[in-house]
């Protein structure tokens, strides 16, 4: 997956665990929490459904790098490089 | 006849009724379940659910976001979105100032069938296509399969910081948490009270595979026709979703803010069977009933409406109008009928749901009908059975609520018009 597809796929990740935001404006640089409604069993959601539908692991020790969009898009994109679309 | 006994209770150990929030089969609030009943609207509908196949069940179609987030909806359970849908629609009814209202005196005390099946079987079904792998398994499985979820869902919803949990009574749920409700009331413990019962039954397989191996599950060609109690072809249990949550208040505090007063609770009981973990026992049922007489000082033909619990088993039935019989037969003016006809069997929420069918009759002096009653069971044979037609009667004063459930539980509610 190229960075514009990873993002594409969290954005579909977020619009399921989170279906009463409006993620049009979303802001890549700022943190996800300072925008949305997330807490830390949302975030879990996001390991999750990365897990699930990507058979990506993100260890506990990396959830900070899944703060904002950039960020997210930043440290997922070696993981995901041999998945596809 | 002597003084009913709740007539000398000071208002401050008087319990009534203020509000009323529903979700039936067939109706979405009161006014729609009540004019379905006198319809003879039913809420039955071929149904799918995974393993088990075809079938048939009662399911609601409330609008779940009236009163919830669609992450909340995701997060939490079916159970949950029932409950929070009608206890807000309760309190609506209710007239109460929430936002003056003080929190952490008000409980939420819900009773349910089972809770956490729906959740378990679902989850087992996702990580089956991870190869039962259980790092696939949801995080939300705990929060969502505790055994308070759906009374704490609410009280979340609300923001309810009072005492707030589930009461676990397999089919008389519904009475056992109106009667946590009032014991709480009584004793000071909270001023006012959700309180009730709630279904999403009809999402787990297990029950309806488990009534099949029983041989205790409806079918019929024709859905609306399954559920049949005391007709001769009746042939098992139609499963259903649905809740019913009330408002509850000490008499003197609903006087003092002016509530309209629906009806007050002049007698309950709740009594087990020791005899079968499902068989009911026809002399424990009258027993309890007649507890609950005893309790209201009231005598049987002072009851102006029976609302059976009947589920359309073969068995069931006849022992429950046996009961019915040992302490009815002789009350002239009292009316039997059966709401699980309608909308099945709504487990949990029965009890609850059953009864506020019935409250209107306070008011309209209709009782509502038994539907799909063709050829009436000789064992179910009761004087004053309404079945076909609703029943324009003299005067609607008592109503006399019977829920019971396995491994014997029997429970009886008697409700007062408020006068």
């Amino acid at each position: 997956m190229a960075p514009e597809e990873i993002r594409q796929a969290i954005i579909e990740i977020l619009e399921d665990i989170a279906p009463d935001e409006d993620l049009s404006n979303l802001d890549d640089s700022v943190s996800f929490r300072e925008q949305m409604e997330l807490d830390s069993m949302d975030f879990l959601d996001i390991v999750m459904e990365l897990r699930k539908r990507y058979r990506v692991q993100v260890p506990e020790e990396d959830y900070p790098q899944l703060a904002s969009m950039d960020s997210t898009v930043k440290y997922l994109e070696p993981k995901m490089v041999n998945v596809a679309v | 006849m002597s003084q009913p006994v709740f007539n000398a209770l000071p208002e401050s150990q008087r319990i009534v009724i203020t509000g009323i929030g529903l979700t039936a089969p067939n109706g979405n609030s009161l006014g729609e379940f009540r004019a379905a009943l006198l319809e003879g609207r039913s809420g039955v509908q071929p149904y799918e659910i995974r393993y088990f196949g075809k079938t048939i069940a009662g399911i609601c179609n409330f609008e779940v976001t009236r009163h919830q987030s669609k992450k909340d909806a995701r997060r939490g359970t079916r159970a949950g979105s029932i409950g929070i849908y009608c206890a807000n629609e309760a309190l609506q009814s209710s007239g109460i100032d929430w936002e003056n209202t003080d929190k952490t005196r008000v409980g939420v005390y819900i009773g349910v069938t089972e809770h956490g099946n729906v959740e378990t079987e679902t989850e087992i079904y996702n990580i089956k296509q991870f190869d039962y792998d259980t790092k696939y398994w949801t995080h939300h499985h705990n929060p969502r399969t505790v055994a308070n979820n759906p009374a704490g869902e609410i009280a979340l919803n609300m923001g309810v910081t009072g005492p707030h949990y589930t009461i676990g009574a397999a089919c008389a749920a519904g009475n056992a948490g109106i009667v946590q409700a009032v014991q709480m009331l009584r004793l000071g413990e909270v001023d006012l009270a959700f309180a009730g019962g709630v279904s999403e039954s009809i999402h787990t397989f297990g029950i309806f595979a488990g009534f099949a191996s029983q041989g205790a599950l409806a079918t019929h060609e024709d859905p609306t026709k399954a559920s049949r109690p005391f007709d001769k072809q009746r042939n098992g249990i139609v499963v259903a979703e649905g809740g019913c949550v009330y408002v509850l208040e000490r008499l003197d505090d609903a006087r003092r803010r002016g509530a309209s007063i629906i009806a007050e609770i002049v007698g309950y009981a709740i009594n087990t069977d020791a005899t079968d973990f499902v068989l009911p026992n026809a002399e424990r049922q009258a027993q309890c009933m007649q507890m609950a007489l005893q309790r209201a000082g009231l005598a049987p033909e002072q009851i102006d409406i029976v609302s059976t619990h009947a589920t359309g088993t073969p068995n069931g039935d006849s022992l429950e109008c046996a009961a019915i019989r040992e302490v009815f037969d002789h009350s002239e003016k009292t009316w039997i009928n059966n709401a699980k006809s309608f909308i099945g069997h709504s487990m949990g929420a029965a009890g609850a749901l059953e009864l506020a069918g019935n409250l209107p009759a306070f008011q309209d002096r209709v009782v509502h009908p038994t539907i799909n009653l063709d050829e009436l069971d000789p064992d179910c044979a009761l004087r004053g059975l309404v079945y076909g037609q609703p029943r324009e009667v003299a005067d609607v004063t008592y109503i006399l609520n019977n829920s019971f459930g396995m491994l014997g539980i029997n429970s009886a509610l008697i409700v007062k018009r408020f006068s």
